[in-house]
């Protein structure tokens, strides 16, 4: 996956998680909590995604990572680099 | 082999079999009766459809509202607000003799109402709000003190209290008189600072939303599948044996039944301490009419009565007491379009021995008599709309034990919670009402964190 196919996987799955949010003008560098008001339900749920999609397995310490679009996208290339 | 077993199709279940189902586990729902919903239910009688116990949706939050258990719901299930069809409230109101305090979705109206007719605890009620904990996944309910103790440190009004506790005792509690100041918090938030909603078609649409997702995720639900018994081997659960005689095999079961039921199926359950049944139970008198309430000066949504200055929250000796009571009338929200019936449900403290002991014949005259005592109490409250009565019915402490499982028909389960959802075998959980949170959100969230907590993972 390229770096745009990653950031549109991860706006799929915040589409999918909440359904009546606009994401049309996502900030890649504000977080999901500022922005959406995620809480540790919905970041849980962003993993259980990726591995469900794409067999991705992320450790309970680099849940970090996905703070922002900006982070997840990076954190995400180079696990995802490979799928198809 | 199921990756989970659930008991029972009410709100909890089919919101834990949802999360379930989405990360593609094996999950199958075991609903004893030939309808889903439990305690939130719905049946046909004499060409007409009624609801049972839910009276409104609590937890109401506005569309596009990130925050509070209704966003976080949706969020858990991949549903849009606009899927549940919800119409708030017109208005409701708590009613003692000589005062009323009416509230709505706007918390700044009640505040402005006690700042009316009880101007020096004004202040106060804002400091209690300051004070609610927070609405949590899990384990918030219990903070080991007593609700009337602390409210009671900052509402220095006797009355005033008694009015607060009554739509929050009504709707949620468990045990006589008092609650935990966390279960406080969650219906406090839920009703005042949140507020009352209902879809236009009542809770079947819910329901029939949650069933559809749950089946086109792959979940498998099979009704009229009573359990029977839960053999356990090893501290665990080895299988559920279905009152047919099957037998089912998982690798967790989580139960809705309630605590003290689903303890009392297991194989080694005279070797469990199992909590007490609850005790409190309820009778509701549904009145059909040929008008729209509020063409008969009725326009609130729910009114909550007590005809004393000390509302009594207990058992009564009495079939029923209707000293108190909620009046519910589904055509008081504000819809797109009218309901077609006029509808005013009024609900009453009951006690289930009462009627459980009847036989058909005397149960059948005990619905006539206590109808009429139900609606001759309520109409002291609200206008009096019984020359506008085409049809009725009537739903006692039996009807709840039919329709839930929980034993003497105790509507909000027992009084003793357990609130990490845990049992005494290490793949036998508990979620719903016995977990801790009541309402149709509250109990939904407590199935998506007991799933999200201990059955998603691998």
């Amino acid at each position: 996956m390229t770096t745009a196919e990653i950031r549109k996987a991860v706006l799929d799955i915040l589409a999918d998680i909440a359904p009546d949010e606009d994401l049309s003008d996502l900030k890649d560098d504000v977080t999901f909590r500022d922005q959406l008001e995620l809480d540790s339900m919905d970041f849980l749920d962003i993993v259980m995604e990726l591995r469900k999609r794409y067999r991705i397995q992320i450790p309970e310490e680099e849940y970090t990572e996905l703070a922002s679009m900006g982070s997840t996208v990076k954190y995400l290339e180079p696990l995802m680099k490979d799928v198809e | 082999m199921y990756d989970t077993i659930i008991i029972g199709a009410g709100m909890s279940g089919l919101a834990a079999g949802i999360r379930l189902a989405h990360f593609d586990k094996r999950v199958c729902i075991l609903e004893r009766h030939s309808a889903i919903g439990g305690l939130n239910s719905f049946y046909r009688h004499r060409g007409r459809d009624y609801d049972v116990g839910l009276h409104a949706v609590t937890n109401y939050t506005p569309k596009g509202a990130r925050r509070g258990p209704l966003a976080k719901l949706l969020r858990q299930l991949r549903l849009a607000w606009d899927e549940w069809s919800l119409a708030p409230q017109v208005g409701s109101s708590i009613a003692f003799p000589d005062v009323e305090l009416k509230f709505s979705n706007d918390f700044e109206l009640l505040v402005s109402e006690v700042a009316q007719k009880f101007p020096k605890q004004k202040d106060n009620l804002r400091r209690l709000v300051a004070e609610l904990t927070d609405y949590d996944q899990l384990g918030t309910g219990d903070t080991g003190r007593s609700a009337r103790e602390v409210v009671g440190s900052f509402i220095k009004d006797r009355l005033l209290m008694e009015m607060i506790f009554c739509p929050l005792l009504f709707y949620g509690g468990s045990k006589e008189h008092d609650m935990d100041f966390g279960q406080f918090s969650i219906m406090f938030r839920s009703i005042f600072l949140e507020g009352l909603a209902r879809p236009l078609d009542g809770v079947r649409l819910i329901l029939k939303l949650l069933i559809r997702k749950f089946k086109e995720l792959g979940g498998e639900l099979r009704l009229r599948a009573g359990v029977d018994r839960i053999a356990v081997k090893d501290g665990a659960v080895e299988k559920v044996v279905l009152a047919n005689g099957s037998e089912l095999q998982a690798r967790r079961v989580l139960s809705s039944a309630g605590l003290p039921e689903t303890l009392r199926l297991c194989d080694d359950c005279p070797n469990v301490e199992s909590p007490e049944v609850g005790r409190l139970s309820f009778v509701e008198s549904i009145s059909v009419l040929d008008v729209q309430p509020c063409s008969l000066g009725h326009d609130r949504t729910i009114v909550f009565y007590n005809d004393s200055d000390e509302f009594h929250y207990e058992k009564p000796n009495e079939p029923a007491d209707v000293r108190s009571g909620v009046i519910c009338s589904p055509n008081n929200f504000v819809y797109g379009q009218p309901l077609a019936d006029g509808v005013v449900r009024i609900t009453s403290l009951a006690n289930f021995d009462r009627w459980a002991k009847l036989d058909s014949e005397a149960y059948r005259r005990a619905k006539l008599h206590w109808y009429d005592n139900l609606v001759a109490s309520a109409v002291r409250f609200v206008p009096d709309f019984r020359d506008s009565v085409i049809d009725t019915d009537m739903f006692t402490p039996t009807t709840i034990r039919r329709y839930t499982g929980h034993h003497s028909g105790a509507v909000y389960g027992t009084a003793k919670k357990r609130y990490d959802g845990t049992t005494h075998l290490k793949n036998l959980y508990i979620c719903g009402t016995d977990q801790g949170f009541v309402g149709i959100i509250g109990t939904s969230i407590s199935g998506i964190g007991v799933a999200n907590r201990y059955l998603l993972k691998m």
